[in-house]
């Protein structure tokens, strides 16, 4: 079965009959990795689809490699990483490679039965990122992820070098930070990356014109014009000469128009493809904030735009998060930045600039601006702070961002990414969940991004059960994994348990749209309300969420109980992580691959191997919650992850912070931002 | 792990066909591929196989017809389907495609010839092999059909 750009296509295919409920389930990254597999060779593309498959990365399958390449053009940020034969009928391997790597710079794996020194070579002259020699293994597949990764780092490295000091060290710092971290966050980064890839795509073509042009941005009021202009017009009649003419602004020019509303396009279009999934009976609670948060959702960094809401998300953060989260920090400078005040947003477009002229046209570039577009103009300083908080949360997108900048951001980003691996918009869902301000970035930042989505079950019952610290690990798990259970049963596949907090649902329905963001932020003055009420929404209980989350995951690590409690739980889990139930596509990949992984870890077995499942989830869950241990001294909490970095620190530090110790602040690299800031 | 007699039947079937050297690692892989939602993945796998490679064993047949040889597109053939005979683990197979490439790059036509014939012996032989295999996992039930060392 060959999956299309990855909307939810995997659910079908892996849809088994153990998985009682829920669709939406949050990808982690690296599950969900969008693999396009290329190989005349039916037999081995069989197996290979279904090994991949078992990796929990999302597989489409062609034996020729015109189709394939045609594919990636029609579909430019439909998959993430490209494995093709060597030897095909129609087109040379390496010819393909070539292509793939000008058009569009996707990391791409040789493989061959040929072992041969000079085949190898020659896989390397031509740029292909690694070589796998026939018949290729699960072991050998199952790290292709880092590939990506490695991808995103340098375009993110490029980014940084060009970027402000300020804004390397973040980077730096960034990098440091993530090396647990960098898968998780790859998959976020991925995700925004894709996303803005999306945006960029379409934008880089027009902004490409205006490359060398004096940058617009787009204030509020200038947005205000436009989307006046082109409602006047009708949407499908205007012509950005037309709209030129109607907003009759000196010094704009058509360039900067055409390119704004081919964003603006791009931004609708999501907004209606989220508004089909606000009937999704999951996200039902969360279908008003999903609307207000449409717009912000539209930000590529979804995370930025709740950020930007709530704001605790620091302008620049959210820029640099946008911008992170469109995916590649090549941002092409061509394109018209929303009028953010803040220096780092524009040094960031900076970096930008140069480094998308630097690039091979990378759409990045673009989405990285669109990042921008959706940050509210007005978010006072505060807000900007707040944001900067929930940036961190978000930090999975915000990789790049945190090359721009947003240092506590990056740090977050860095954690962040961890614990939500889900490939696109899932990682922005995730981020948008910031709430967790409150968590210190080394810690928060996986739960929050995850947290966000997690609260599964009702703040309530999270809170109290990890509160105790003198909690039998063992009970408490269970106490825990049965809280979200029983949610998740009742909301099955509904992320958004979080309905008891405003603006925790809003915030998980952010992230369902975050799926989707194209970075388009057209609507500043949409944002700008979105960001209001996100303000609103994101005050309550950050905490909560985390903890909620940092329950799910022990839970999910710890649970020993059958199979069917651990799916239900990775269920909760990964719905909690942010998929917001509004984004159908999403969610069936997460789901998807949540079975895929519950049935790898039963199947493994043959049986209901409690302990594998739990060593799966526990793995799964592992890598979501990236917590910074070492910093959390605290070791009340019980054993849930016994080989894994402190869970009890991670558990004590929620818990304090549930208590009002704020120690993570210190401990966790929350960098200039006290936790009293963002605690409301 | 079986725990009756066809269950057995069919490990020391299975055993067999790795001992005598007909089938190696990947195969194991294979049948760790197969899971509930796929529980006939391997034969489906090696079905797939065997439709595919007939295509590639007609085709070097006839180039072997053609004299003189055209190595490099005997190669070529010899190529793709030694890699379709590894990824399913079929170990004579492979290795006999390994030494018809050998000869193909040393221009032996006769060590082609004769290469070639080995190779369609154990083709067929492994062919029947798994087929019965197959049936026998089929009648041993489910349960035994991944029988595989954990």
């Amino acid at each position: 079965m060959n999956s299309s750009s990855g909307k939810g296509s995997m659910s079908t295919a892996s849809s088994s009959a153990a998985w009682k409920a829920g669709d939406a389930v949050p990808e982690q990254f690296p599950a969900g990795l969008r693999v396009l597999v290329v190989d005349d060779d039916q037999t081995c593309l069989m197996i290979l689809e279904k090994m991949l498959r078992t990796c929990l990365y999302e597989v489409t399958k062609c034996n020729r490699a015109e189709i394939a390449l045609s594919m990636l053009r029609e579909n430019k940020n439909g998959f993430d990483i490209v494995i093709s034969d060597v030897h095909m009928p129609d087109m040379d391997g390496f010819k393909l490679l070539e292509h793939i790597g000008l058009e569009m710079d996707l990391p791409v794996i040789m493989m061959s039965a040929d072992d041969g020194k000079h085949v190898v070579m020659k896989g390397v002259t031509h740029g292909a990122c690694d070589y796998l020699i026939k018949p290729v293994r699960m072991e050998a597949l199952k790290n292709i992820w880092q590939h990506v990764v490695r991808k995103w780092k340098d375009e993110w490295k490029d980014f940084e070098q060009s970027g402000s000091v300020e804004e390397g060290d973040r980077q730096q710092k960034q990098s440091e930070d993530a090396d647990y971290s960098s898968s998780a966050n790859e998959g976020n980064w991925k995700s925004s990356k894709k996303r803005k890839d999306d945006e960029d795509e379409a934008e880089e073509r027009d902004d490409t014109s205006t490359l060398k042009k004096p940058r617009v941005v787009w204030s509020v009021e200038l947005h205000q014009q436009f989307v006046a202009a082109v409602n006047q017009l009708g949407i499908d009649k205007a012509v950005p000469k037309k709209i030129l003419e109607l907003m009759n602004v000196p010094g704009l020019t058509r360039e900067n128009v055409a390119s704004h509303l081919q964003k603006y396009r791009l931004y609708l279009k999501r907004l209606s493809g989220v508004s089909q999934h606000q009937s999704n009976p999951n996200n039902s609670f969360i279908s008003p904030e999903e609307a207000a948060f449409g717009p912000l959702s539209s930000l590529n960094g979804l995370d930025l735009q709740t950020l930007a809401a709530t704001g605790q998300l620091p302008a620049q953060s959210l820029a640099t998060l946008q911008a992170a989260g469109l995916g590649r920090s090549t941002a092409k400078s061509s394109i018209p930045m929303p009028l953010v005040d803040q220096r780092n947003i524009f040094s960031f477009e900076n970096p930008k600039l140069r480094f998308g002229e630097g690039q091979q046209q990378h759409m990045n570039n673009n989405k990285q601006i669109n990042l921008f577009h959706g940050i509210p103009t007005t978010m006072e300083p505060k807000q900007l702070a707040s944001l900067h908080h929930t940036a961190q949360s978000i930090g999975n997108i915000n990789m790049q961002v945190t090359s721009h900048g947003a240092q506590s951001f990056q740090n977050n980003s860095l954690l962040m990414p961890m614990a939500q691996p889900q490939s696109r918009g899932q990682v922005l869902n995730n981020s948008t969940v910031g709430h967790a301000p409150t968590l210190p970035s080394s810690m928060g930042q996986p739960i929050l991004s995850n947290g966000v989505a997690v609260n599964v079950s009702p703040r309530n019952g999270i809170p109290e059960n990890i509160r105790a610290p003198g909690y039998n690990p063992v009970s408490q798990t269970s106490s825990i994994l049965n809280f979200p259970m029983n949610t998740a049963s009742e909301l099955p596949g509904n992320s958004f348990t979080l309905g008891s907090t405003p603006g925790i649902s809003g915030l998980t329905s952010k992230g369902a749209f975050q799926e989707d963001v194209n970075s388009e932020m057209k609507g500043l003055g949409e944002f700008l309300s979105s960001y209001d009420t996100f303000n609103d929404l994101n005050q309550h209980k950050p905490q909560n969420w985390e903890i909620q989350y940092v329950g799910m995951t022990y839970d999910a690590s710890q649970h020993s109980n059958s199979l069917q409690d651990n799916l239900d739980l990775m269920q909760s889990v990964l719905v909690q992580q942010g998929f917001s139930s509004g984004q159908v596509n999403g969610q069936n990949r997460s789901a998807a691959v949540v079975r895929k992984a519950m049935f790898s870890a039963g199947d493994s077995t043959e049986h209901v191997n409690a302990q594998n499942v739990n060593q799966h989830l526990n793995s799964l869950v592992e890598n979501t919650i990236r917590v910074k241990s070492e910093r959390v001294a605290d070791a009340s909490a019980a054993n849930l992850f016994p080989n894994h970095f402190g869970q009890e620190d991670l558990m004590s530090a929620l818990l304090k912070q549930q208590e009002g110790i704020l120690p993570a602040e210190n401990e966790f690299d929350f960098d200039g931002y006290s936790m009293d800031d963002i605690q409301e | 792990m079986e725990r009756n007699p066809m269950g057995r039947q069919l490990a020391i079937m299975r055993q067999s066909l790795f001992d005598q050297g007909y089938l190696d690692e990947q195969f194991i892989q294979l049948e760790e591929l197969q899971d509930d939602a796929n529980p006939n993945f391997v034969e489906e796998v090696v079905t797939l196989y065997y439709r595919d490679s007939a295509r590639l064993i007609l085709n070097i047949e006839q180039a072997l017809e053609r004299k003189p040889f055209d190595f490099n597109k005997l190669d070529d053939y010899m190529h793709q389907f030694k890699g379709s005979s590894s990824s399913i683990g079929a170990k004579k197979v492979k290795a006999e495609s390994t030494l018809f490439r050998e000869y193909c790059k040393s221009g032996n036509g006769e060590g082609c010839t004769r290469t070639f014939q080995q190779l369609k012996k154990e083709y067929a032989t492994l062919r029947k092999k798994l087929e019965a295999y197959f049936q026998m996992a089929r009648q041993a039930g489910p349960m035994e059909t991944a029988c595989r060392p954990k």
